[in-house]
């Protein structure tokens, strides 16, 4: 077998006690579109999942309603033991999200959009808080510059310090790396593998980039046209469909082209 | 409210002073219409005290009068929408309705901004009228914190609604945070009675907190009396517009959270 160009996360076993997501039956209809359908999973404390797919195959829509923005049509969420039907705000508080698609007010400096999302997630000894997260991603230079004048790059060290400073417990991640140049994703994944295993913290982890996948997660969700069409490790999925990379994998089930091979 | 809670709506008005702090535009642009409409109707008032007397010296200082009211109620009301407005303009929403930040504490960030917004627009102009015409409002007596009190809920009522009205519509609906209270203007009765009014727009002019808060503004300028009467319909009336708006974005709020707009919003 290729080795993969970046080294992977041993796969974690996929059973342990607790889960820090339980989604069951889930489904979204909007009119005459099926954007989710019936899908279940579990997530277990202190995994890294990935949830792939082509565009428009449920991720997004998956992750809204995992964050509350959006009401499923049925089913149910369970996020670090809260039902998100009735007690969203409690599993809001432990939990966080970065996306290259949602931005932070361009016009306030660094400094001042993480002292407002550490007002919203009533982070104690804040300028502490920020103090540390300058430290540990860099930001010290940053601090004071507006946040619309930041390079790519440095706009992920932001994200990624608006996404950690209420320490959350399970991070949602869309994309994390898109639109940016492989030294800085590489650096972003390096950082994210270092605060996942400090931390213990759960990942969920949408993307397109299939290396970044094979190297951070250790249990993938293949969605397509809303449904989980498979799902395993990355190693479990390159056995399974014969190949070397998950990029092939990924082009295999986005294109009806299964070739799956039998256990020996 | 919790402490946790308190921190929440401090956190996004700390967003919005953060802007202002370092933007003396912005500051500017809060004052620059209340100051602006006040040189313009002030100069009138004081041309016709000096051709025509007394009566008209009267008039001039309800016309005034009104314009500095009528003024409470537009920063009120665009205080809210504007605000949440930046919310979407800087596509800062989706992080918002993601944290532990629940709906009616975004609300109460919007109108304590609003308040901040209003005294910012409005104390100047009341300066200005007091330098340059010697109006002094306050000299309506304590009577003119029950008028500004009910100008602003109603500001902020009719700002839940257009906030509702965005969520419901997008972008589509943005210009409503400008032009909305503008179409209340005539029936408002801002500068003359509803009396005036054709018979058949009374019933919407009395359907409004702002007829009656002129109406009783008009009371204590030309007659020294306070219309308890009147003040009593707009906090009644207040009570049941804020509460539609209310119940209005409430349910706009869960539909957007149906519909997936909470994340489109603003596109």
């Amino acid at each position: 077998m290729r080795k993969s160009p970046i080294p992977r996360a041993s796969p974690a076993a996929y059973a342990p006690a607790m889960d820090t997501i339980r989604v069951h039956h889930l489904t979204k209809r909007y009119a005459e579109t099926l954007a989710v359908d019936d899908v279940s999973f579990t997530v277990p404390a202190g995994a890294t999942v990935g949830l792939l797919g082509g565009n428009g195959a449920g991720k997004t829509t998956t992750i809204a309603m995992l964050l509350g923005l959006l009401i499923p049509t049925a089913g149910t969420i369970e996020v670090l033991g809260h039902d998100m039907a009735r007690d969203r705000f409690a599993a809001l508080a432990r939990m966080n999200f970065s996306s290259p698609y949602v931005s932070l007010p361009q016009r306030l400096s660094v400094a001042e959009n993480l002292r407002v999302y550490g007002h919203l997630y009533n982070v104690a000894h804040l300028e502490c808080r920020i103090a540390e997260l300058s430290a540990e991603l860099d930001l010290g230079d940053l601090l004071d510059r507006a946040t619309g004048k930041l390079s790519a790059g440095q706009k992920t060290r932001v994200a990624l310090a608006k996404a950690l400073i209420n320490r959350p417990e399970l991070l949602l991640l869309d994309e994390p790396t898109a639109s940016l140049d492989p030294d800085t994703g590489d650096w972003a994944r390096t950082w994210l593998e270092r605060y996942r295993d400090e931390s213990g913290c759960t990942i969920l982890l949408a993307s397109h980039n299939m290396a970044e996948v094979e190297r951070l997660c250790s249990h993938v969700l293949m969605l397509k046209r809303g449904r989980i069409v498979d799902r395993g490790s990355p190693q479990e999925l390159l056995d399974r469909y014969g190949r070397e990379d998950m990029e092939e994998v990924f082009l295999d089930i986005a294109r009806d082209r299964r070739r799956m091979v039998a256990p020996a | 409210m919790t402490h946790a809670g308190a921190r929440r709506i401090w956190g996004l008005m700390y967003r919005h002073l953060a802007l202002y702090r370092r933007s003396w535009p912005r500051l500017l642009e809060l004052a620059y219409w209340p100051v602006l409409q006040m040189c313009i109707w002030g100069f009138t008032a004081s041309f016709l005290a000096t051709r025509m007397g007394n009566a008209a010296a009267l008039a001039g200082a309800t016309l005034l009068g009104g314009v500095l009211l009528w003024e409470v109620a537009l920063r009120s009301q665009m205080g809210v929408a504007i605000s949440f407005l930046e919310e979407m303009w800087s596509r800062n929403l989706g992080h918002v309705f993601v944290s532990p930040m629940r709906p009616w504490e975004l609300v109460a960030a919007l109108i304590l901004m609003s308040v901040i917004r209003m005294a910012a627009g409005v104390l100047p102009a009341i300066l200005v009228a007091w330098l340059l015409y010697a109006y002094n409002l306050f000299a309506l007596g304590p009577i003119v914190v029950l008028f500004f009190m009910n100008l602003m809920i109603m500001g902020w009522a009719v700002a839940l609604a257009v906030v509702s009205l965005i969520l419901r519509h997008g972008a589509g609906a943005e210009a409503l945070a400008w032009s909305v209270l503008f179409g209340l203007t005539p029936f408002s009765a801002v500068f003359y009675p509803v009396a005036v009014l054709p018979a058949v727009l009374r019933p919407i002019a009395l359907a409004l907190p702002s007829a009656h808060v002129f109406e009783g503004m008009r009371g204590v300028l030309l007659n020294g009396e306070v219309r308890w009467d009147h003040l009593i319909a707009a906090f009644a009336l207040n009570v049941v517009w804020l509460t539609g708006a209310a119940l209005l974005f409430a349910r706009q709020f869960r539909q957007a959270r149906l519909r997936g707009a909470l994340l489109s919003i603003g596109e």
